[in-house]
């Protein structure tokens, strides 16, 4: 069903954090740029279409620290926004919001670091675009900072703090950007396996709780109204994102499962995990029971790698790259 | 990230510095008892790893470790475990400090890469624990303080969910990023790959608590089950063995942590040529790291040998040079490791070496004051920067 294409080379290896990478399709210009965290630097590519032409540009974590380790980067995402593109970058210290060609950083917003070490850590993880024009970021406490973003420049403002969440946030994603109508278009999940569902807005509602097991919801996605998400367990639940009900479960991988991805057009879904294996599936609504029904199509196996990331490149899924903690290139596989 | 990895990073790396000390000096013994100068005997091996577990588990080094807080760079943490080594009788020359803290890190990162689930980090470190128990284990005192050092460790991580252990475990792998040197004994025994990665089988049990993958189950809006599906994994994996004990004493179940060096097999120790070097482009340290330096340096007890005995020094591997003047290649079919040089020194510039290995992070050469304490020079130095 698909077949391994070249890989892209990146500068260092990728880091063992949940979705290490990033992916973002540039039509007009026929490019696509992909963002992959390593330690303290982000490492961004930008790959022609025609795949003739790389170039490569190192993002590093603002004040970086003497000592690495304490200005580590915890994740890259791109937003698209319908008016813009951004880069976010989430670190230990803060968040770091760029253009998205990694040229240029607009907003800092620093994060309140204790004056005595506690045991917990502090940093902020889970980005996503929702709504016309916010960026919502999580952090270590739970909460979820809300940006709204201008059509151009860089007077992003903090608008709202959401508190829904006890445990450190994991991931956040979204759907309905821009014109369509939802009930529901954010979804955010943390360590403790919890998913709250909320709905974008100048005032942010909260819809639902789904509750977790104890244990870490790594990756999350919405689609058509369908909460997808990966655990520790290496299971994958679909939930119907406003009622908590659960559709389906699927017991996907031998280990951590490290990153989801849906391509929205066609229902791809795409699983990956520290076991080294990527998985292929399809998600159907079955309008006649309103139930969602999932079915395997492929696995690729990436020998000796635990998985950190795994992207579709365009909506369609006709083509995915992965990522794995100490691998130094980007791996893509395109439907035969 | 994590704020807790000091603890379980000096007792698993530790706990390999002493399997791999512990091997090599059972190798070196010729004689039961001292009467042979520069030769190490049964109880020269329990001396040494006696004092190195006496430094390494004390209370005051333990509780500074325990307090939570970042983990620094290979440079500190690499002066910290020589000078818990040189805690004991023996003293490592640097280039026999490089190759075991290669070694040492090789092993632990492969143990952190393979761990079947976040929390089994701590049966890896049980196993570490029960290892150095019996290792000392003609000594009550120093298994005094391994048995209240394992309390406090099962005390503080007993709680931990499983998010705060991944988390410690990433952690640690971004710490170990990028280091693929070879070990011969891995390669041997094949969890390495000649190109230095780890292999990770897509067979074998799953971890606890994990369900064999390959089902999908379907559900209806009431929360019944109406399907079951099944897919190919793609691996051949099995049900979970039963879990391991978390406890002061039991059957830890995983094997990871245990010492996988015999006496038999000398070459294992062999690492491959190609030293890994980690481009460090800084050459200060960040503050909060030197007060950390300060701090266990400070809190590690300080042996006090009589007057009349002296440290002895050991070259636990062949060097480059020697390796290339034997016309060896990066996997020798002969041990060479036989050739050992053993000097012994005075306390005075066993001093001088401490000083000058805790001062190895300094540009400028150390103040020669040998007069005040190893605490007060180190001090001072730092205030110097």
């Amino acid at each position: 069903m698909y077949h391994k294409e070249k890989s892209i080379q990146i500068k260092n290896s990728a880091s063992a954090l949940y979705n290490n990478l990033g992916v973002l399709r540039i039509a007009p210009r026929s490019l696509t740029y992909f963002t992959v965290v390593h330690a303290n630097v982000v490492n961004m590519v930008s790959a022609s279409w025609d795949g003739l032409n790389y170039s490569h540009r190192q993002l590093q974590s603002k004040e970086p620290n003497v000592a690495t380790s304490t200005s580590l980067i915890m994740q890259a995402a791109f937003c698209a926004l319908p008016s813009r593109d951004l880069l976010v970058v989430t670190s230990q210290k803060g968040i770091q919001i760029y253009e998205s060609d990694g040229s240029t950083m607009v907003y800092w917003h620093a994060l309140d670091t204790p004056d005595t070490p506690t045991d917990q850590a502090v940093f902020a993880r889970g980005i996503s675009a929702v709504g016309k024009s916010y960026i919502c970021v999580g952090d270590s406490s739970g909460s979820i900072l809300v940006f709204d973003v201008p059509s151009k420049g860089s007077n992003i403002t903090l608008s709202d703090v959401l508190k829904g969440h006890k445990k450190s946030i994991t991931d956040i994603a979204s759907e309905c950007s821009g014109s369509q109508d939802c009930i529901a278009d954010l979804i955010s999940a943390d360590d403790g396996g919890n998913l709250c569902v909320w709905k974008s807005g100048e005032e942010f509602q909260r819809f639902n709780n789904i509750p977790g097991f104890d244990i870490s919801c790594t990756s999350v996605k919405l689609w058509k109204g369908t909460a997808v998400a990966g655990y520790g367990t290496g299971q994958i639940r679909l939930y119907e994102a406003v009622t908590g009900i659960l559709h389906a479960e699927v017991n996907a991988h031998a280990r951590w499962i490290y990153s989801l991805d849906i391509a929205p057009f066609s229902g791809l879904l795409l699983s990956a995990a520290e076991d080294s294996l990527v998985r292929v599936w399809h998600l159907s609504i079955k309008p006649e029971s309103l139930s969602v029904e999932v079915a395997h199509l492929h696995n690729e196996c990436v020998t000796d790698t635990q998985i950190c990331g795994a992207k579709f490149c365009d909506g369609d899924g006709h083509a995915f790259a992965v990522t794995g903690y100490d691998l130094s290139e980007i791996i893509r596989y395109t439907q035969s | 990230m994590s704020m807790r990895t000091l603890p379980l990073v000096f007792i698993n790396l530790g706990g390999e510095m002493l399997y791999i000390l512990d091997q090599r000096l059972q190798a070196l013994n010729t004689s039961e008892d001292n009467s042979e100068k520069g030769v190490w005997s049964e109880n020269d091996r329990k001396r040494v790893m006696n004092g190195i577990v006496g430094a390494m588990f004390s209370k005051d080094f333990m509780d500074e470790l325990l307090k939570p807080q970042q983990l620094y760079s290979h440079r500190t943490l690499k002066t910290v475990l020589t000078r818990i080594a040189h805690a004991s009788i023996m003293r490592l020359n640097p280039a026999s400090m490089d190759r075991l803290y290669e070694l040492m890190v090789m092993a632990f990162k492969y143990q952190i890469f393979l761990c079947p689930r976040p929390k089994d980090l701590l049966l890896i470190t049980y196993n570490h624990i029960d290892t150095i128990r019996e290792l000392v284990k003609d000594t009550p005192v120093v298994v005094n303080q391994v048995d209240e050092t394992h309390r406090k460790i099962i005390e503080v991580y007993s709680s931990l969910p499983e998010g705060e252990f991944q988390l410690l475990r990433q952690t640690l792998l971004i710490f170990f990023q990028d280091m693929h040197v070879r070990v011969s004994l891995f390669l041997k025994i094949q969890v390495q790959n000649p190109n230095g990665r780890f292999a990770l089988s897509t067979s074998g049990p799953v971890p606890h608590g994990i369900d064999v993958p390959g089902l999908i189950r379907t559900f209806d809006g009431k929360g019944r089950e109406v399907r079951r599906t099944e897919f190919p994994s793609g691996g051949s994996y099995s049900s979970s063995v039963r879990e391991g004990c978390f406890e002061l004493h039991g059957d830890r179940v995983i094997r990871l942590g245990m010492d996988m060096y015999t006496v038999n097999h000398p070459e294992e120790t062999h690492t491959s040529k190609d030293t890994f070097v980690k481009t460090d482009n800084t050459n200060l340290l960040a503050k909060e790291e030197l007060n950390l330096l300060a701090r266990l340096m400070g809190s590690m007890k300080a042996e006090k040998e009589p007057k009349a005995e002296t440290g002895f020094w050991i070259n636990l591997f062949t060097t480059d040079q020697e390796e290339e003047e034997a016309g060896a290649s990066g996997l020798a079919e002969e041990p060479l490791f036989e050739v050992i040089n053993i000097q012994a020194m005075q306390d005075e510039q066993v001093t001088t070496e401490l000083a000058r290995i805790a001062g190895q992070f300094a540009e400028e050469e150390p103040p020669g004051n040998l007069t005040s304490s190893k605490g007060d020079d180190l001090l001072a130095m730092m205030d110097d920067l």
